[in-house]
């Protein structure tokens, strides 16, 4: 009896942060389809509000998802070949080097969006094109392409692959090319995935490096935010819900398998 | 530019430079869009009218110090109460299985990509001027209870946003733990809270440490949920935008932004040197 009370409070507790986290995000959802807010669903469903949106931001989705892609590139360009020799060298200098580009995490979104601001701010050209954005966006998610290839390299034994293609006669671009890349495939889409989520929620860099004609969508929410009906703003979190939605269930689905190979190691 | 072997090249690029190679892209990114860049921030911090000591009007004056009290004394009750939450929730998700509890745990962790922004409206949603607690509250009290644009509704916000990121922490250290220790110590006769005091928690002590270390440091600099609520909410982050953009104090807005990134980095570097010893020491 006693043990079921337990059970039975901890539950409701777990149910009320649960329904903290959920009912807002429910709460907007509905309020992007619905009629009036203030009068409630009563006053009827519409995409109405999501077809403003989508007349007024169309041009910041677009932009998000390029600025996601071409981060994406960069942070595959750069992160691969370097998780590859950071995990080959190993020492302090790797670790000094890991340390550096992992930095980004802590040093808050704001102090190097102003960095960047100071330092490139003349450069007019770049400053007003979305790269510039893109600048940061790679700066802030270039860590996890790293850190997560180097953790499928932590678990295949790439020293041994290598040496053995190597054996064979490969170059060393081959060997990079035709064994690392492949065997490294796990961790280069966790980090892809992860890379695209997090650009396409960028905020606190993107607010300080946008022009008003290089707006992405979390930059138009805040915008929407303060000017736009409830309703509005609401649709427009909506729009940003059902992009983002797929790519968390994604996230989730290879964390699960991650685990269960884990499990069988 | 992914490395290539030189085109013609008669003699086989040796391993050693290819491997070389492969860190350039990385040092030039990491040099030309971050280490430089905060180089620039540091020497800016300092060239104001202030100079050097720009950074020491980070606590000698007033207006700065209290902001900078108000953002640790917030940043340090978003660090309790989420991590109070999300053992207690983590701890009773991990040990018990009911239906729906994927359900419940998928709830818990959905908002994990929401942008600061979007915690924001969810804040306004919920205790803003048209949110559902004044719409619960009127009726019952007779007025509206709103509180989303202020320094509670940061905190709640800051709450909404970490309560996922720990609780998952949180979930997987559980699972890790050894049943063993448990049973033993309840062999030996130790009550719940006991076992709780004494076991549980000592165990959890890394997983703890290294996730309230993040969301301190998050909670110190996040900008986009004070930005959706208020721009008067007296946080570092806003203190920082309103020196850059309304003032124009670009140098006090520098010394300010190094000032907050040292405490970030700081907070997080002494929590993974606590929680990679206990880890060694555990194993």
């Amino acid at each position: 009896m006693r043990d079921r009370l337990i059970f039975a409070g901890q539950l409701l507790f777990t149910l009320v942060v649960a329904a903290f986290l959920i009912v807002p995000a429910v709460l907007s959802m509905v309020a992007g389809v619905t009629e009036n807010y203030f009068r409630g669903v009563r006053s009827g469903l519409t995409l109405q509000w999501v077809m403003q949106v989508w007349e007024l931001y169309a041009d910041t989705i677009a932009r998000s998802f390029a600025v996601a892609l071409i981060t994406l590139g960069v942070t595959l360009i750069v992160g691969i070949p370097a998780a590859y020799a950071l995990h080959l060298r190993g020492g302090r200098l790797s670790r000094a080097i890991e340390e550096i580009i992992t930095l980004p995490l802590a040093v808050p979104g704001l102090a190097i969006a102003l960095a960047l601001l100071l330092t490139y701010g003349g450069f007019s050209d770049f400053r007003r094109s979305s790269l510039f954005i893109v600048a940061g966006h790679v700066v802030f998610t270039l860590p996890f392409m790293v850190r997560s290839v180097m953790a499928v390299f932590a678990l295949v034994d790439v020293r041994t692959l290598d040496e053995s293609a190597s054996s064979l006669g490969a170059s060393p671009w081959r060997r990079f090319r035709d064994v690392i890349v492949p065997n490294a495939i796990p961790g280069i889409l966790a980090g892809s995935l992860m890379v695209v989520t997090l650009s396409l929620g960028e905020f606190n860099l993107t607010w300080m490096l946008h022009t008003p004609l290089t707006k992405t969508l979390p930059v138009g929410l805040a915008d929407s935010y303060a000017s736009m009906r409830l309703e509005v703003a609401s649709a427009y979190t909506l729009v940003f819900f059902i992009m983002i939605i797929p790519l968390l269930v994604a996230m989730q689905v290879f964390a699960d398998r991650a685990s269960h190979q884990g499990a069988r190691r | 530019m992914a490395p290539r072997p030189p085109a013609g090249a008669l003699l086989p690029m040796t391993h050693k430079v290819f491997v070389r190679l492969c860190l350039l892209p990385l040092a030039l990114v990491a040099l030309a869009f971050f280490l430089l860049p905060m180089v620039r921030l540091v020497i800016t911090g300092a060239t104001g009218d202030l100079g050097l000591s720009a950074y020491a009007a980070i606590l000698t004056e007033p207006r700065y110090r209290a902001t900078l009290i108000n953002t640790v004394v917030l940043a340090a009750a978003t660090t309790a109460a989420t991590l109070a939450i999300s053992i207690f929730s983590g701890l009773f998700l991990q040990r018990h299985r009911f239906p729906g509890r994927a359900v419940l745990v998928a709830m818990l962790t959905f908002p994990l990509a929401f942008p600061g922004v979007v915690v924001g409206f969810m804040i306004i949603l919920l205790a803003g001027r048209q949110g559902l607690l004044g719409d619960i509250t009127l009726p019952l009290i007779g007025e509206k209870v709103v509180f989303a644009y202020s320094i509670e509704g940061l905190f709640l916000g800051y709450l909404y946003f970490s309560i996922p990121r720990v609780i998952l922490t949180i979930m997987a250290a559980v699972e890790k733990l050894d049943p063993a220790l448990e049973e033993a110590a309840r062999a030996l006769g130790a009550g719940p809270w006991a076992i709780h005091r004494d076991v549980i928690l000592p165990a959890l002590e890394p997983a703890i440490v290294a996730s309230g270390a993040i969301v301190f440091a998050t909670a110190m600099g996040a900008f986009g949920t004070a930005f959706t609520l208020a721009t008067n909410i007296d946080v570092l982050p806003m203190l920082i935008y309103t020196e850059f953009t309304l003032s124009a104090n670009i140098a006090m807005a520098a010394a300010l932004s190094v000032g907050l990134g040292l405490v970030a980095w700081a907070i997080l570097a002494l929590a993974r040197q606590f929680a990679g010893t206990t880890v060694a020491a555990a194993g």
